[in-house]
């Protein structure tokens, strides 16, 4: 069949999205191995064979053309997305497991590709808390990178604690819960020995790196300003408030923006337009209420850090928002015309 | 206790007597229900569901009386409507009633007509024209296609044109897939 | 001179690849061997044909009257003779056929009588009538009858008159080309346009990627002198779709006209600077609209802009432009909005702006359609400010009610969604099968309501007439019986005045029956006597049995 106009097309494709998004994760995966080992990028490996593989298999069930989807490199971006939010010395299963979960449960079994109405990276990264949540806490310390150590740890038996330890949030947190006001936000600090300047040590420098990205992924287009800066502001702020009462008891906004996965989240995660909100009203909106549940579950919830609960909570919220959100069509804004 | 059950007896008599307040204060005039599957039905008047026109059978319909799947010119279609108004079950359209033909029109072959006026008194919607012993003819934009003209006829004169595409009525065709480039590849 | 310009949202800039069309100047074609001149050419009625098979027709003849006040009237469009007037495949993606005047021209090219119009002392309706009449249509692509706009609003006071020189579409330069060769023209429409609609002000949006045209309507813009008072050439930025009516109006004046509202209502009205041009020739020189500058480009040769009759074949006009071996397909328009035609043979009608040669090269086959990722692309590309994706979302799944709630109809087919699509998508096309469906829903209702009221109606004349017929049977049997009545009084009595009555009822039946001979057998053939011969056979025997007691029944 012939097609009809437009005869003319810009050359875009999902493919093309999809690698300049992966292309924009090299310079904090650049910064992760300086820090971290090259432990980072066996789970990188790992978890992209286990999706590509997970969703070729799973599309061939369904009958669907193979290669065209798995090639559309949606699959990957998921598959780093989990590597990278993952502890880098999670046992192999782990990563194999999460994986899956996410390729075939949540985003194949909804319907694949733009279908699923959660963000697979993140539910598996909620899954993995739940099940495994000391395994999912520990974390190496920075400037740890014994590699040979890193891969008994991800293929052999667990090794003893003193090579892991807790992130900087985890380890913020716990402190000034157990030790029941005592302890202020600058004396835990002061005293761990993985916090660095401005989040954790080592983490800030990833999180510029993704921050760097990201910024080029807006100069490109993929995505817009309207996510990460709602995200980070509405983070920044609350904290900022909070902090602003009591600085003893809660981290400076910059400590929340350059910690955990907050600048991952605020260009990678936050942005993925399948499970997000796409009207610029509903994506502010969508944003701003991940980056106040996410302050929320940090300094008040028991996980390490809140953003994969916090996009889960507004995915649920997506279809609300996009529909009070919509914007005037052309000739119908209010207190137009004569 | 007792004062359990009397205040479960209150309630009861106060809730029922605001609903049956507001059954007469609200109560609507007529059977709304019989005019919404009227309204899905595509008026032909033919009676092949059984009844004798379109709103008979609305009524059997919103009594229980009769399946949404007894009318052949509704089709497919009319039937996935009935099924969405009253929340049930779309099925196949029912064999006994007819099956469903392409839209068309009744023309009289205009020589062989002889003018008997049967064909008129058949048209449930005064679609024919004619006086006897005058050639008749069927005003096509009027016409139902329900053919209750066709068996009156003595001379067999009239039939089913199933009425042409016009550039007025074409349509642009649902799109098609082109998902699977290679379909005996992938499969 | 330099005024405040205002942005409509979304839009795309493809490449433009109108160069190659303006090298050379506006060509004429050699008059085909015959013309094929369809009688429905614009929006509304279809006009009645003026002309039989055999007649003489002259250039700029009437043959086709409009129908109705929305319709136009058509024109033969050169010298000759009627050949026929039947159905011939239309320029129209359908490829259905079409009522059309097919013209073998004599080669003399010999005008009807034609004087130009003193519109200036016509009353406003009669003006609208000349134009209606001499078939002046928009030229810019959707052929609405221009008789119909030359009229304000009740409610507001005209204030713009903007001439859409923007031609935004890729390919097309008919209009640029017309505004540089032809500036006088296309201004004298425009101050026409101006008197007729007492506007203040004129302004003429030309894209700043056609600085010849800009340059050569200025110079005329001066040449004119006070004929050209208050016309304003005003370059806008290039940005498609910025010639689409309602986006060029927000561009100069700021105003955001509504669907389905008049831009009347607003103060403003718009016409396409070829439209001004026509009707400049219609007014002054009474000439009706019988040709039109067409761009020929795509995988052409030498694409060039030509004047062309309509009703000339496609195929005839392409030829001195030399398609290219590869070429697949014509295109009638754009490559944004443009439709592929049925066949390179159908005529140039007046909705033909550009005939345009497509090939797998040049247009190559979208990719793979892929799932829609909510990129909300689209979206950002929308000039009519509508969610795309989910217009997509709701015609795919025939959720036309949703579709209709998220202003289906406000989409102008731009195609700027599906030209950013990164899935590939053929938005466009469900939002086409969504409306004509709804379209044809619409129809279906009304047909289906027009039915049971004729039904109700036939009810109600059916219970009346039967009522009738019972009072006046009951005053006819009052009647008998008071004569019966007298005579029996008359007479003494001598008889069962019922008996009396029931032989009188008989009387008439049988004199009834008498009288009634339904069948106009008459005329008949022996062969058609023997078939209602037989079918009266059959009756009887019907009749016989539906008579006959049921115990006898076989």
């Amino acid at each position: 069949m012939a097609h009809n106009s437009p005869y003319l097309l810009k050359p875009a494709s999902v493919r093309s999205v999809m690698l300049r998004v992966a292309a924009a994760l090299l310079p904090g995966i650049a910064a992760y191995v300086y820090f971290f080992g090259a432990a980072i990028l066996v789970q990188l490996a790992l978890a992209s064979a286990t999706a590509l593989a997970g969703e070729a298999a799973i599309l061939a069930l369904r009958r669907k053309p193979v290669w065209l989807f798995v090639s559309d490199g949606s699959a990957l971006v998921t598959a780093w997305l989990i590597a990278l939010t993952f502890p880098p010395v999670v046992p192999w299963w782990l990563t194999v497991t999460a994986t899956l979960f996410a390729i075939v449960v949540v985003k194949q079994l909804y319907g694949g590709l733009g279908q699923n109405p959660f963000n697979p990276a993140m539910a598996a990264f909620a899954l993995m808390i739940v099940a495994y949540p000391l395994l999912m806490s520990q974390w190496p310390a920075a400037g740890f990178a014994d590699f040979h150590t890193q891969l008994g740890l991800i293929f052999g038996e667990r090794a003893l604690d003193g090579i892991t330890m807790a992130t900087p949030l985890d380890a913020l947190r716990t402190a000034l819960h157990s030790e029941e006001n005592r302890a202020t936000v600058a004396a835990v600090i002061a005293q761990g020995a993985s916090f660095g300047t401005l989040g954790g040590k080592g983490w800030e420098w990833i999180a510029a790196g993704y921050l760097l990205g990201g910024l080029w992924l807006l100069q490109q287009r993929i995505v817009t300003w309207h996510m990460p800066l709602a995200f980070l502001a509405a983070l920044g702020l609350i904290a900022g408030v909070f902090h602003l009462i009591n600085g003893d008891q809660f981290a400076t906004p910059l400590f929340h923006v350059f910690s955990g996965g907050a600048l991952l989240g605020a260009f990678f995660i936050v942005t993925d337009p399948v499970s997000g909100a796409t009207t610029p009203r509903g994506k502010l909106i969508f944003a701003a209420g991940i980056g106040l549940l996410t302050w929320v579950i940090r300094t008040w919830g028991a996980y390490p850090d809140g953003i994969a609960f916090a996009v889960l909570l507004m995915n649920i919220a997506v279809p609300l928002i996009d529909m009070h959100t919509q914007p005037p069509v052309f000739g119908h804004k209010k207190g137009d015309g004569a | 206790m007792i004062s359990a059950i009397l205040v479960m007896a209150l309630g009861a008599i106060v809730l029922g007597a605001a609903l049956g307040y507001a059954s007469i204060r609200f109560k609507v005039e007529g059977d709304p229900l019989v005019e919404k599957i009227d309204a899905v039905l595509p008026q032909t008047q033919c009676g092949q569901c059984g009844f004798p026109g379109c709103k008979p059978y609305a009524t059997a319909i919103a009594k229980g009386e009769a399946d949404i799947n007894q009318c052949p010119p509704g089709g497919e279609e009319g039937i996935r409507k009935l099924a969405e108004l009253l929340g049930r079950e779309v099925k196949p359209l029912s064999e006994e009633h007819g099956v469903e033909k392409p839209k068309s029109a009744a023309v009289i072959d205009e020589n062989l007509c002889i003018g008997c006026t049967l064909c008129i008194q058949a048209c449930p919607v005064d679609a024919i024209v004619g006086a006897a012993k005058q050639m008749h003819t069927v005003v096509e934009r009027l016409c139902t296609g329900c053919e209750l003209c066709l068996p009156p006829c003595p001379v067999n004169c009239i039939a089913m044109v199933p009425i042409a595409e016009s550039v007025d009525t074409w349509k642009w065709r649902y799109p098609v897939f082109r998902m699977m480039p290679k379909e005996g590849k992938a499969a | 001179m330099l005024r405040a310009l205002f942005k409509f949202n979304g839009g795309v800039k493809p490449q433009t690849h109108k160069l190659d069309s303006v090298r050379e100047s506006i060509g004429q074609i050699p008059l085909p061997a015959e013309l094929v001149i369809p009688l429905h050419q614009s929006i509304g009625g279809t006009p009645r044909p003026l002309v039989k098979a055999g007649e003489k027709v002259f250039k700029g003849q009437m043959i086709g009257a409009a129908d109705g006040n929305v319709s136009a009237a058509v024109h033969a469009s050169t010298s000759g003779t009627v050949k026929a007037v039947e159905m011939r495949t239309m320029a129209h993606s359908s490829g259905l056929g079409t009522l059309c005047v097919v013209i073998e021209p004599d080669g003399e090219e010999a005008w009807i009588e034609t004087r130009p119009v003193a519109w200036r002392s016509l009353p406003a309706g009669e003006v609208r009538d000349i134009l209606r009449d001499a078939g002046i249509v928009g030229l810019g692509g959707a052929v609405f009858p221009s008789h119909l706009k030359v009229q304000g609003s009740r409610s507001t006071k005209f204030k713009t008159l903007i001439i859409n020189g923007a031609e935004c579409e890729p390919f097309i330069t008919c209009d640029d080309m017309q505004m540089r060769e032809r500036p006088a023209g296309v201004l004298r429409g425009a101050a026409i346009l101006r008197d007729l609609l007492q506007a203040e002000e004129v302004l003429i949006g030309i894209e700043d990627n056609k600085p010849e045209a800009i340059a050569s309507m200025r110079a005329a813009v001066a040449n004119l002198g006070d004929t050209a008072r208050d016309i304003q050439i005003v370059p806008i930025p290039t940005r498609y779709p910025a010639g689409g009516a309602k986006q060029l109006i927000r561009v100069l004046t700021g105003i955001e006209v509504p669907h389905g509202r008049r831009s009347t209502d607003y103060g403003v009205q718009c016409f396409n600077s070829g439209t001004a041009y026509a009707i400049h020739e219609a007014l002054e020189f009474g000439r009706p609209l019988i040709s039109r500058i067409v761009t020929v480009a795509g995988n052409v040769e030498a694409p060039r802009n030509y004047e062309i009759l309509f009703g000339t074949p496609m195929r005839h006009a392409i030829a001195p432009t030399r398609a290219k071996p590869d070429s697949d397909r014509v295109i009638m328009g754009g490559p944004m909005m443009g439709f592929a035609m049925p066949n390179p043979d159908v005529p140039v009608i007046k909705a033909t702006n550009c005939i345009l040669v497509g090939s797998p090269a040049l247009f190559p086959p979208p990719e793979p359609e892929m799932p829609c990722i909510r990129c909300g692309e689209c979206a950002k590309a929308c000039p009519a400010d509508l969610q795309p994706f989910e217009l997509y979302w709701f015609s795919r799944a025939k959720q036309f009610g949703k579709a209709q709630e998220y202003a289906l109809f406000d989409c102008i087919e731009c195609g700027c969604c599906a030209y950013v699509c990164p899935s590939h998508i053929p938005l466009v096309d469900y939002y086409r099968f969504a409306k004509s469906e709804i379209w044809d829903r619409e129809r279906e209702k009304a047909a289906a309501d027009a039915a049971r009221e004729r039904y109700e109606f036939r009810l109600a004349r059916e219970e009346r007439e039967k009522q009738e017929k019972a009072a006046k049977l009951a005053a006819k049997a009052a009647e008998t019986r008071a004569k019966l009545a007298a005579e029996a009084a008359a007479t003494a009595a001598e008889d069962d005045p019922k008996k009396a009555l029931i032989a009188a009822a008989l009387a008439r039946a049988q004199a009834q029956k008498a009288e009634i001979q339904p069948d106009n057998i008459e005329q008949l053939t022996p062969a058609q006597q023997a078939e209602v011969a037989e079918i009266e056979a059959r009756r009887a025997q019907i009749r016989e049995i539906a008579h006959t007691p049921p115990e006898n029944k076989p």
